[in-house]
Formats: structure tokens, sequence, C-alpha cells
């Protein structure tokens, strides 16, 4: 038996009045990638954004039920913290436009105050870099903005500078939406390497993806969790004739 | 048919050449106000005149020293009083979006920016002058930071309101703090947008007479102490071009001319500075 490190129980969240996210009961195994899929609208982004706590940043927004990591509540921990742990990477590439290629890997640090020896940092954004296979794109041109690379270079960027911070679990809100094919093949290829040490969850509109990158695979509709299981068996036999529709493009 | 397309056509043209007009004409006033006061003052701007006090009555020469000092004294001290007030009302503004206190203050400083400043300087005649029972340079640099404010408070939240949210989320997402958020990500980004600002609003108040009137008064000698009144370009402009002296118009012309240049170079600088440092997002 796999060990669990994110676990949900009973995670309800809200816009307002607006419930998004219905009672949603899920035991994440470590060093697994998972794919959330389902249709616009579903609650699944929310469900990510829920994980690291990113959800309560918006106004109005609230949530209910508990989430852990490592069998503690995140929401007993501090927001900070929790980030620290969860990485998270967004829809559209966001490196930071003021700060350079080195900067942005080692914005975690850097942005928040810590103090590490050069050396240190010279390792952290190289074997980050290296993570993400962007070392070798860019290691003259370390100094040059992050905005000066491709959106598939801008997005790997801020895989690794989530990476850098060394989290446990890294977070996908539909990472290769805003990437063009060859681009998202890099990136989808990068999840086989990151899965031996992190954990991943991937939010993805893109189901070929999801079969593709994926162990294990949640499927959302209307705010709940409508089926979880292993990829293969999600894909072939799906037990709710929900999945089964949306997986046979009955509707998207 | 075609009689009335031609029309149509002509009607057309004549709509092109009126806005040109009207284009054109918003250009003749500041060449207008450059050309003649350019004329007028130049010749009176030296070495001597730039460094000198001004000379009492029958006596010819004398300068604008003391003017010249009076001034980037007060503006700098209504920097020192706007910027930082103006710059985290700003940033609040634009953090807080729909809060109460974003909705009031954010009203009160659209009204602030329509009071006259003749009432901005009789406010501060009441909170500071009477008070302490003298005019002083203090309490004109708080009347011109009061007309410092609301330049820099809505370019500073114009601008991070621009700021794309995935920004924040990079950085919230990064575990940063708040404060850590907007000191080391949103101000850096919006840094130019907030600096225009503020340059445009010094630019501004350089050239304010009114609120100084009765809190810097004026001070026909060198005075370094923002205690005591103090002698600025604009004050000296009014009370010397009202003077019957030649000589004092004279040096009005010229006093007229630096503040001219001085503003016109904040500008051009602004400009430039802005286009340096913007962060291509």
């Amino acid at each position: 038996m796999e060990s669990t490190i994110v676990k949900s129980v009973d995670y309800n969240a809200y816009f307002g009045d607006n419930h998004v996210v219905k009672n949603v009961n899920i035991e994440i195994p470590r060093n697994n990638v998972i794919a959330v899929m389902g249709p616009s609208g579903c609650g699944k982004t929310t469900f990510l954004r829920g994980i690291n706590r990113m959800h309560e940043l918006i106004p109005g927004a609230t949530s209910k039920g508990k989430i852990q990591l490592n069998n503690d509540d995140v929401f007993d921990m501090h927001p900070i913290f929790v980030r620290l742990k969860i990485g998270m990477v967004f829809q559209r590439p966001n490196p930071f436009p003021n700060l350079s290629i080195y900067d942005n890997v080692i914005a975690g640090y850097k942005l928040n105050g810590i103090k590490l020896p050069k050396a240190e940092k010279d390792k952290i954004v190289e074997h980050s870099l290296t993570r993400v296979a962007l070392w070798n794109e860019v290691k003259d041109s370390l100094t040059k903005k992050g905005s000066f690379l491709s959106g598939g270079q801008q997005q790997r960027l801020c895989i690794a500078r989530a990476v850098a911070m060394e989290p446990e679990v890294l977070l996908f809100d539909e990472p290769t939406s805003a990437l063009d094919p060859i681009s998202t093949s890099t990136v989808e290829e990068l999840f086989h390497e990151l899965k031996k040490n992190y954990t991943l969850i991937i939010v993805t509109h893109n189901m070929q993806q999801a079969a593709r990158v994926s162990d294990k695979t949640a499927f959302f509709y209307m705010g709940e969790l409508v089926e979880y299981d292993n990829t293969k068996q999600m894909f072939t036999n799906p037990t709710d004739i929900r999945t089964q529709n949306y997986i046979t493009g009955r509707f998207s | 048919m075609s009689v009335h397309i031609k029309y149509r056509i002509g009607k057309s043209r004549v709509f092109q050449v009126i806005i040109a007009l009207l284009a054109f004409a918003c250009v003749v006033p500041l060449m207008f106000i450059l050309f003649y006061i350019l004329k007028a003052g130049i010749t009176k701007i030296n070495w001597h005149f730039l460094t000198n006090l001004p000379k009492p009555v029958g006596e010819t020469g004398g300068g604008i020293a003391n003017a010249l000092l009076g001034t980037v004294l007060l503006v700098l001290t209504a920097s020192v009083i706007a910027i930082p007030v103006g710059i985290l009302c700003g940033i609040y503004l634009s953090e807080n979006r729909k809060s109460r206190l974003a909705y009031w203050s954010r009203l009160c400083i659209d009204i602030l920016q329509g009071v006259p400043s003749i009432v901005i300087g009789i406010v501060a005649y009441f909170w500071l002058v009477k008070p302490l029972g003298v005019f002083s340079a203090l309490s004109g640099s708080v009347a011109l930071a009061i007309m410092m404010l609301p330049t820099i408070v809505s370019s500073t939240e114009e601008t991070l309101k621009l700021l794309p949210d995935t920004l924040r989320e990079a950085a919230f997402a990064l575990g940063m703090p708040f404060h850590r958020v907007i000191l080391k990500v949103i101000i850096p980004c919006g840094f130019s947008g907030i600096l225009s600002g503020v340059m445009l609003s010094v630019a501004r108040v350089s050239g304010e007479t009114a609120p100084l009137l009765f809190t810097a008064f004026g001070n026909p000698y060198l005075s370094t102490n923002i205690l005591k009144p103090m002698q600025s370009l604009p004050l000296l402009i009014f009370n010397y071009a009202t003077s019957p002296y030649n000589d004092w118009h004279d040096l009005a012309w010229g006093a007229s001319c630096i503040l001219l240049i001085w503003v016109l170079l904040l500008n051009i600088f602004t400009k430039l500075v802005t286009r340096k440092w913007k962060v291509q997002l």
C-alpha cells in the first residue's frame, strides 16, 4: 500500500453563495501523477487551489472540511508554510517580469528574504533548471529577463521556480493550455521525471493528456468528485455513466 | 446618386480639416507661452541671477537665489510628506478595490483633486500657521503635499490595477507574505507608473502660488529654516510682477523662465525615465 500524502475529507468550497466544490473525499498517494479532469466550471481548479489555500485569497471565497498534508490539516497551518510545502504552476506562464531568469528560479528564497551563499544559489538554480530540462537552453542567458523566453520555456521556468523550493506536492492548473504542441509534449515528459521526487496533481481540460501522463484520474462534474480510479481503469472501464459519457465525448 | 456621394465625401473632408485645426489649436497656447516667456526671460538668466539675492528697489542687478532654494526645499518637504502617504494609499485602493474604506477614500481623493488651491492654503493656515503663530515653509509644504496627493494616489492605483492578477498569485503561491508580495513584486513591476505620477505631481506643485500666499509667505532673504517664512519662485513672480519697478519686472521674467524650464525638464525627464523603467509584462 502506497502512503497517502494529500487527503481531503468532506471538502466544500464556495464563492459567496455559489457552492462550487461539494463534499470531496480523495486520497492522493505519494509520488504519483494525479490528473483532475472535467468539463468547464466543474470545480476542479477551485479544488486544486483549495489544497494550497490559494482559494481563500479571492474575495468572498470560503471553504469547509479538511485537507490534510501528511495527516496534518492545512487549515491548522500558516498558509505561507502550506504554500512552501505545496508548490503551484499556473495556467499561463507567469515569471516575474522584473527579475532575471536566475532570480526567477530562486525567487522563492530571494523574495522571501532567505539569504543563501552564492554557491548554494548557483547549485539550486542549475539543479532546478536541469530538472525541468531548461538548463541547456538558458545557461548562457541567466541574467536576461524571464519574459525574454518563449511561452513553453517560461512555463518550464515557472515549474523550476516551484521545484526550487523543494516542495512535497506540485499543483498544476492546466499547465499546457497556453502552450503550443511541442512545448506541451516537453512539459508532459517532465511529469514523468518530476514524479520521482514529488507528487503531482494536474488539472487538465484535455482527456488525452490525462490518459497520457497520469497514474490516477479524478473526474469532477458539477462540483462533485464523480469517480476516482487508476487512469487505465478509468479510461477503459469507467463505473459511472457520467464518466463514461464524458470520456466518450457525449459532453465536454 | 453620384452627386450625393460627392457631397458626403466633401462633408467628411471638412470634418477632417476641422479636427486637425482644433488639434493644432491645442498646441498654440503652449508655444505662445514658451516663446513669450523665453524671449522676455532668457536674457535675464545668468550665473549672477541664479546665485544672488534680490537687490532693494533702486539698485540694478540682483537674483533669485532665495526663491530657487526656497522652491526646492518647499517641494522636497512636500514630497517627503506626500509620496509615502500617496503610494501607500494607492496600494490600499488597488489591493482592496471593493472595501468600504476604499470607496470613501477614492471619493475623497477625487474631490480633493478639484478643491481650489487657495482653499487648501487656508486649511494649512488654520492647521499650522495660526497654532504656531508664524508663517513657515512647513505649512506651505503641507499645503503642497495635499495638492500632490490625488495625482500620486490615482496614478499608483491605476498602475497597480493594470498588473495581472497572475503576478500576485505567482508570488503568493511561493509562500510570500502580503507585505513582501507588495514590496518585492507589485511595486517593482509598477515602478515606472508610480514614478511618473510622483514626477508629474512635483511638476504641478512647483508652480503653485495660491497655497503659499499665507503659509510660506515669502522672504526677501535666504532662509533654510523650514519653520520660518521662505521665498519661492511663484511667490517671487507674483510679488515682483505686480510691483511698479522695472528691475523687479526683469527678475519676475527671469524667474518665470526658470520655472517654465524646470517644469518642462521634469515632464521630459518623466517620459524618458518611465520608458526606461517600464517592465515588459
